[in-house]
């Protein structure tokens, strides 16, 4: 089987697909890429399905040796893409020979870069997906020095090469569009509009569980007392004691007893929250 | 049963209503809906304290309103699979749980043995159940202070619920015995031994 090795893990690189949807009731947390489209693109750009498993990284990139010849492309965040010390292209097909060194450089934007292989990485899948669940400790462990990453064969697409790339900018502010509810009426009216006309910054202690804000109004609860756990979706704006909003993420649990005053819709707007690095402006919108 | 309707975000709905019971009984209705092909696109059926969450929902504004005027039967004892859980009741906080709750350590496994558990929801960790069922005289507090260890196979109660830890993890609950069981899974159909619905009877190692 054609595989690479991981020479350098980066901060954080972990496998990611399209995650473990229907699961939740078990306990299990959706996980998956955070930066949906980025994962896609790559994907697509080598005709690969779109649940084939690609690497995240995070701010610093990741370095690997090809065992075999392969294929793959980069991403996500903008940054330096080099093979063997030489420039190659970030989101576009790059051909690697065996025992070839790519080299995903530090994120220039953003925060999260994605490595895609034609064929897919091909780790051992939990529960139907290669997701590396970071809150419950699903499926592979992050990439440490060393990793073999198995590929999976070629599927009977072409490589496409080109396709519309939108070279994210560093984003000035993260704009999140909301949607009230389900718990906005535990939240004082002054609080909701406090909620849409303030900003916030996000937070170093952001995760892929969630986004913290800080440096924002918190936000003043109507109703006193504990809400019962309940069912939390992808993209709930949830409002721990110290009344600063968190956006839950893909390793978001699937439970939780704090109340969400509000949801931010799956797709582009959660993909540029996976990309705002801590200090970055946030503010949310009516949708 | 009283159901309210709370819209979340575009593609997902949370049913609330007013006790564990009716969650029970709603989820259960959830489940045969679902099985009548009258949810489809629900990717997702979360039930938790009062509620149930339907996730990945297409077109939640009409089914929100057809929910609204659902008629829920309630959940007769017998609906669902039963578990039979073997304990050794060693936990550390027996003696505390018992003096808690007036009795001797001995007659723990008799008082908890008599009690068929509900798995009400999952949450916290892959496979950590949610059971109702304990009566409100015996409903222990959590421990002042969590420990960053519980042993997996540890049967805990806290309030209003029971668990095992599917796997070890920091806890608050009262740990009263240990289960060899395998509560979790990936690689079973079902992974979780506790699913919501399921009912579960704990029995005593050696007794």
């Amino acid at each position: 089987m054609s595989g690479l090795l991981v020479l350098r893990p980066g901060a954080l690189t972990t496998v990611q697909d399209l995650g473990r949807p229907g699961y939740a009731h078990l306990g299990v947390p959706r996980s998956g890429a955070l930066d949906s489209g980025a994962r896609d693109l790559a994907n697509r750009l080598l005709g690969n399905p779109p649940d084939a498993a690609v690497l995240e990284t995070t701010l610093d990139g990741v370095t690997l040796r090809a065992l075999t010849p392969v294929t793959v492309a980069v991403t996500g965040a903008p940054c330096a893409v080099r093979v063997c010390g030489r420039p190659a292209a970030w989101g576009a097909p790059v051909r690697l020979r065996a025992g070839a060194e790519l080299d995903v450089g530090r994120a220039e934007s953003g925060v999260r870069g994605y490595v895609a292989v034609r064929g897919g990485f091909r780790v051992p899948p939990v529960l139907g997906s290669r997701s590396t669940d970071l809150l419950s400790g699903l499926g592979p462990a992050a990439l440490t020095c060393g990793t073999p990453l198995p590929v999976g064969a070629p599927g009977p697409d072409p490589i496409h090469g080109a396709d519309t790339l939108r070279v994210p900018g560093p984003p000035a502010e993260l704009v999140l569009p909301v949607r009230l509810g389900p718990r906005a009426d535990w939240f004082t009216a002054a609080s909701l509009r406090t909620l849409l006309t303030s900003a916030y910054r996000v937070s170093a202690a952001s995760n892929r569980i969630g986004l913290r804000t800080e440096a924002g109004p918190p936000l003043t609860r109507r109703r006193a007392g504990e809400l019962p756990s309940e069912g939390m979706v992808l993209g709930a704006v949830q409002v721990p004691p110290d009344g600063l909003p968190v956006l839950f993420l893909a390793d978001h649990p699937v439970t939780g007893g704090y109340p969400v005053v509000a949801v931010v819709p799956e797709g582009p707007p959660l993909d540029a929250a996976a990309q705002a690095r801590p200090g970055t402006r946030v503010r949310f919108v009516g949708a | 049963m009283r159901i309210d309707v709370l819209p979340v975000g575009n593609s997902a709905l949370l049913i609330e209503v007013g006790s564990a019971a009716d969650v029970a009984a709603l989820h259960a209705e959830v489940l045969r809906r679902r099985d009548a092909g009258e949810l489809e696109g629900v990717r997702d059926v979360v039930p938790a304290a009062r509620t149930v969450l339907l996730d990945g929902v297409r077109d939640p504004g009409p089914l929100a309103g057809r929910i609204a005027r659902w008629e829920v039967p309630p959940l007769a004892e017998t609906d669902g699979p039963l578990v039979t859980v073997p304990v050794r009741y060693d936990g550390p906080d027996l003696a505390e749980v018992a003096a808690g709750w007036g009795v001797s350590p001995d007659e723990v496994p008799g008082l908890v043995g008599g009690i068929v558990f509900r798995v009400a929801f999952c949450g916290f960790a892959p496979g950590f159940g949610y059971l109702t069922g304990l009566p409100a005289r015996l409903r222990p507090p959590r421990r002042a202070t969590p420990r960053t260890a519980v042993p997996a196979g540890s049967l805990a109660l806290a309030g209003e619920y029971a668990g095992v830890y599917p796997r070890s993890s920091p806890g608050g609950w009262q740990l009263i015995g240990s289960t060899e069981a395998v509560l979790w899974d990936p690689a079973r159909e079902p992974a979780a031994l506790f699913a919501p619905g399921v009912r579960v009877r704990f029995t005593e190692v050696g007794a």
